[in-house]
């Protein structure tokens, strides 16, 4: 359905008078996702995870250079087509509640998602259809986003989203400061989404929530793909994680080892030469330093490391 | 000791009661986790700790006093979300030495970057202003700290290295903690008891 291939993204910006620097914060990243798979998307803040999805919408501000590919249902995705497929056949559930207008009741704008999705005749129906299915009670149409208790709120957002046709999800954050209950109740409809044969990605920082859905977690670094991995494989000590940064990511869980990995992600105007995680990795050599690694496949893994063994 | 005795709380006469006769004490060198579904009154019930809300009944005191009004308040709060709890319109260094000269050893444990100070809060990551919100309670005159979902926008590593060094400090200093969260495996590992909201308050 998605793949994104060697995508790299720079960013012109000028710092003072006319002197410019160059940001790179996604750097030769890849991610696949394939219809009915819930592919989730892995990382620290700043490691690109919600540029990949602005840049697969086509939002990305005009000072952004894009290079690589992005293929959608065996095309490649141009602007143009960018431009038709967003909101269409490609959907956003935003990261913050606040995407809701707060001067419009909530009925009349996941109509407006409706018609604008192609969904002219039919748009009260679908909204009435929609509310239904996440069950939002039929008086909530007429409230508006101050109304609605944070998993209302989300519950407006996925429908939004999912009103339409749209066969790609892309859900930013979508589950941050929230009870379990209501993670586990959005991470559900994601989870349906996609069996009913849409693809779906969830780009969190959560791993437990996660591990709840996904079929595959991919883990950024650095604004490129480290290691992507089974879900299966996010167990016990670890024994199935190829990446160092992957073992130690999830060695930091509170019901693991809570042991940090010291050090900071470089940051995007100043990349290291070689791999990206080489100056905080316990296995580097000159090897690493000097060349950027490529992706490997290995086993049931695809990992971005020269040291990875099966 | 900081003793809540009997809170009751609710925001208007005509919404139900969201506290009621609620009691919780923290010793000196305590972590006390609280547990609990969203919307039942956990980080009310934080804010009413740390001074910033009057309960409608019972009272609040430290070591047998009510929280001083005009003076440097010992129980300080470190909240949800760092982007709306530092002055937008401050820089970065401004908001961080307000009250007090932070260490350069506890700049460092926390990773902040000096760079940073001259900057205003929109142009730092959630994870890089809540490194800093942590600095700025860590005033030595601080002795309860009210930690309400710290790290639930922070990714499993650096979340584990914003605890790290709050907990060294903790143990240090011998500071009380409530820490508010929903993340049970969390409350286990940095707690030293915890108080299930659902089964306690009502």
């Amino acid at each position: 359905m998605l793949e994104v291939r060697s995508l790299s993204i720079h960013f012109h910006r000028y710092t003072r008078g006319l002197r410019r620097t160059v940001l790179t914060p996604v750097v030769d990243l890849y991610l696949k996702v394939s219809a009915g798979e819930v592919v989730a998307v892995v990382g620290s803040s700043g490691s690109g995870k919600s540029l990949l999805a602005h840049t697969v919408l086509g939002l990305l501000p005009s000072n952004a250079k894009v290079e690589g590919e992005i293929w959608f249902k065996g095309e490649l995705l141009t602007p143009e087509r960018q431009a038709l497929a967003r909101g269409r056949q490609i959907a956003l559930i935003p990261q913050s509640v606040s995407f809701l207008d707060p001067l419009m009741r909530v009925g009349a704008q996941v109509r407006r998602a409706a018609q604008l999705s192609g969904k002219n005749r039919h748009s009260a129906a679908a909204q009435r259809a929609i509310f239904q299915r996440y069950q939002l009670p039929l008086e909530v149409e007429r409230w508006y986003p101050f109304q609605l208790s944070g998993g209302m709120a989300r519950r407006t957002l996925v429908s939004m989203a999912v009103v339409g046709e749209a066969e790609l999800i892309l859900a930013d954050e979508p589950t941050p400061g929230l009870h379990p209950e209501v993670v586990r109740e959005t991470l559900n409809h994601l989870r349906q989404l996609a069996d009913e044969g849409r693809g779906v990605v969830l780009i969190t920082h959560d791993i437990q929530a996660a591990l709840q859905v996904a079929d595959q977690i991919a883990v950024f670094y650095a604004g490129t793909t480290v290691e992507i991995a089974p879900v299966t494989a996010f167990s016990g000590k670890g024994e199935g994680l190829l990446h160092p940064y992957t073992q130690a990511l999830w060695r930091s869980l509170p019901q693991n080892e809570f042991i940090p990995l010291p050090g900071m992600q470089p940051p995007p105007q100043d990349l290291p030469q070689g791999c990206l995680f080489a100056p905080r990795c316990p296995l580097a050599t000159a090897e690493c330093t000097a060349e950027r690694p490529t992706m490997r496949a290995i086993a049931q893994n695809q990992v971005r490391c020269i040291h990875a063994q099966g | 000791m900081l003793r809540a005795e009997r809170i009751s709380f609710r925001y208007s006469p005509n919404r139900p009661w969201i506290l009621r006769g609620f009691s919780l004490a923290i010793a000196p060198g305590e972590r006390v986790g609280l547990y609990g579904p969203s919307g039942c009154g956990k980080t009310t019930f934080g804010r009413i700790l740390a001074g910033y809300l009057q309960p409608l009944g019972g009272n609040v005191e430290l070591d047998g006093e009510p929280l001083p009004k005009k003076s440097y308040c010992p129980v300080q709060m470190i909240f949800q979300h760092p982007e709306l709890a530092i002055n937008p319109r401050w820089t970065i260094g401004k908001a961080l030495y307000e009250a007090y000269q932070p260490p350069p050893s506890l700049l460092e444990a926390l990773s902040l970057d000096p760079h940073w100070f001259e900057r205003f809060p929109h142009e730092l990551s959630n994870g890089e202003l809540q490194r800093i919100a942590v600095a700025r309670v860590l005033d030595p005159r601080t002795r309860y700290l009210i930690a309400d979902e710290i790290t639930t926008m922070l990714d499993a590593n650096t979340q584990a290295q914003l605890w790290q060094v709050l907990l060294d400090v903790a143990a240090q200093r011998r500071l009380g903690m409530l820490v508010i969260s929903h993340d049970r495996p969390l409350l286990e590992r940095v707690c030293t008891r915890i108080v299930d909201w659902a089964l306690e308050a009502h």
